[in-house]
């Protein structure tokens, strides 16, 4: 009931075959351009991983899908349809540091919200949203964690929480803004394999990734990004020095020359 | 005044009624403006209410408390609005945008005021009492709009609870579920101001941001979630408001409204100071405990070493060498442990002072220290 179809939008499906499909994209805050031109093709059941130097527009170009930043050019498609018709199919994790962590709410709580576009207005979250919460908790290893106050919860249990509420919305497309930024190794490789888990099951999951070192591992698709699209693709053919130097200029020095030192390059 | 007399008086019950209902509705929706960290919006709106007041004189050409109201209720609104305007198209942060607007619309209150004194003649219209509130003044007549508007607001609330607990606590991502986010953000503010209408009368613009903000500061102390927060908010605002206005009727002839204030701050102050887990004084207790534990755990560690250095587990270490080891007093640490049965004394036969030895389960303890166990700390 929260979806609310706009007049302006086109009633035909566009690109229907792909999960993503973003179209002269342009975004700029005051004047200046954050990402530039943006043409993107993200295929279903697939794992991309965005990276890219700071201030890439990572983070930008999930928000601009998603309709939080305003667009100055260009148009996206979900499923080939517009964002605001597709909303329901499209779960997001935000970063951890987008929300007050001391605000008075439980584990459990925070995954039910991920189930309140489904309730609808004035419905109440009953056993049903319970259960589907609880589920998604275990998921994630946190059931034990369900009525503890969310301040209580160490960084990495925070972006489990956030994990299971984007779980509980049973969408179609995962858009998550490093979901792996500062936790520690064991919650980053629960989140891996259970985004893989995700795409295993056909889900199609976009992460903005800062870690170049595990790129390869972790994920099958790859988009490198400084705000306009450097390369996308598959990781095997993406993935290349000559695609990162062109992304990262100086910074590839680091990745070159240590391959075992953490990334020193996109932290944020 | 006997209590039985003040609990039946007429006036007394009308205004610890109106206070009630004030406490209530300022209680649940402070709860909502503190934790969107938006505290000085209640500060920014009744004092914004005062031209307000003075244009619904104005236009209702005498002290019509319908018009008065419902002028305070728009000014608020639009008060609201300019600080969300101010902050969404300037890049001025809320602070200032609260700042600048609070004054401005209470500079031009104060003057409206002045001018409305000269005209009418100095107090003949009244409109100061609604600077620091007028118990006294309120009428039987009063309750009724006062308890409509509260109806109102908490069940527009208790409709909306999950859409506005949602809004509060993550609106980026209710975005994304497609809530219309500015708009239940714009009717939680207005809400806020109908809090501000409903207690012009009994503590006045300067004094109602407290009746806001302190009720949902003192609530956020008790809680780990917001439905009990919201309740307990509400409850400690009824409590100020009653207590205010029985303190004030059993006579000295103070003034309901700065009681009603006090009553909550203390109820803040309490709660800044006692809360589990959150005040001041459960705080320091924790620390000063985890401190002692990791004094004694250090002190236990180094008896510890001193014995496998010698290569006898019952060795006796000598306390003056441990508080010159630890340059300081470690007769207290070590009378905690010796009282839990970690180390005991023992003589030495050659050397006078006091000697201390590890209990088996003293050195089991040390063992799983320096095994990197770290006890139950998290």
């Amino acid at each position: 009931m929260f979806f609310r179809p706009r007049a302006e939008v086109q009633g035909r499906l566009h690109e229907p075959g792909l999960a993503l499909h973003v179209e002269d994209l342009t975004v700029s805050y005051h004047a200046r351009p954050v990402l530039w031109d943006i043409d993107l093709d993200v295929p279903p059941g697939v794992m991309a991983a965005i990276v890219g130097p700071n201030g890439a527009g990572k983070s930008t170009l999930i928000k601009a899908v998603l309709e939080l930043v305003p667009k100055t050019a260009g148009h996206v498609r979900v499923f080939g349809a517009p964002y605001a018709r597709a909303r329901k199919r499209v779960a997001y994790v935000p970063q951890r540091s987008s929300v007050d962590w001391d605000f008075p709410t439980t584990a459990l709580d925070v995954v039910m919200m991920g189930r309140y576009g489904h309730l609808g207005w004035l419905r109440r979250p009953g056993r049903e949203t319970r259960a589907q919460a609880m589920a998604a908790l275990g998921q994630v290893g946190m059931a034990a964690y369900a009525d503890r106050q969310i301040s209580q919860l160490s960084g990495g249990q925070q972006q489990r929480v956030f994990l299971a509420r984007a779980l509980v919305q049973e969408a179609d497309l995962y858009l998550l803004d490093e979901p792996m930024a500062g936790v520690d190794a064991t919650t980053e490789r629960a989140i891996v394999k259970l985004l893989q888990g995700l795409r295993d099951r056909g889900r199609t999951v976009v992460v903005v990734h800062h870690d170049l070192q595990t790129v390869r591992r972790y994920y099958d698709w790859m988009v490198i990004l400084n705000v306009r699209v450097i390369a996308q693709g598959p990781v095997a053919e993406v993935h290349t020095a000559e695609n990162l130097r062109r992304a990262y200029g100086g910074q590839i020095a680091l990745i070159d020359a240590a391959p075992e030192a953490p990334a020193g390059a996109g932290t944020m | 005044m006997g209590l039985v007399e003040i609990l039946s008086d007429h006036t007394l019950q009308t205004v610890a009624i109106g206070a009630a209902i004030l406490g209530a509705v300022s209680g649940v929706l402070g709860a909502f403006a503190v934790l969107r960290q938006q505290s000085l919006m209640g500060d920014a709106l009744s004092h914004a209410a005062l031209p307000g007041i003075c244009l619904g004189f104005l236009w209702a050409g005498s002290r019509d408390l319908g018009a008065i109201l419902g002028g305070a209720l728009a000014a608020g609104a639009l008060a609201a609005l300019t600080v969300m305007a101010m902050t969404r198209l300037t890049r001025l942060k809320t602070d200032a945008a609260l700042g600048s607007v609070l004054s401005f619309y209470f500079a031009l209150g104060i003057v409206l005021l002045t001018l409305i004194q000269r005209q009418a003649g100095a107090g003949q219209a009244g409109l100061e009492a609604f600077l620091f509130g007028q118990a006294a003044a309120i009428l039987r007549e009063d309750l009724q709009v006062m308890g409509v508007l509260a109806l109102a607001s908490l069940g527009a609330v208790a409709l909306l609870w999950k859409e506005f607990k949602l809004v509060t606590f993550d609106p980026v991502f209710a975005r994304t579920l497609g809530l219309p986010v500015v708009a239940l953000e714009a009717v939680l503010t207005v809400m806020v101001a109908v809090a501000v209408v409903i207690g012009l009368q009994m503590v006045g613009v300067v004094l109602m941001a407290a009746m806001i903000v302190a009720p949902a500061v003192a609530a956020r102390q008790w809680v780990t979630r917001l439905g009990p927060m919201v309740v307990i908010s509400a409850a400690i605002g009824m409590g100020a408001g009653v207590t205010g206005a029985l303190i004030s009727a059993m006579g000295r002839g103070l003034a309901t409204g700065p009681l009603v204030v006090l009553a909550a701050s203390a109820a803040v102050l309490v709660s800044i100071l006692l809360a589990p887990g959150r005040g001041v004084i459960w705080d320091w207790m924790k620390r000063r405990a985890e401190r002692r534990a990791l004094g004694g755990q250090r002190v236990l560690t180094a008896i510890h070493a001193l014995a496998a250095e010698h290569g006898d587990p019952e060795y006796p270490a000598e306390q003056s060498m441990l508080d010159v080891y630890f340059g300081g007093g470690t007769a207290a640490a070590l009378d905690r442990l010796e009282a839990r049965g970690a180390v005991r004394r023992a003589a030495h036969f050659r050397t006078e002072g006091v000697h201390w030895v590890l209990t088996p389960q003293g050195q089991a303890e040390a063992e799983d220290i320096l095994a990197g166990g770290e006890g139950d700390r998290p």
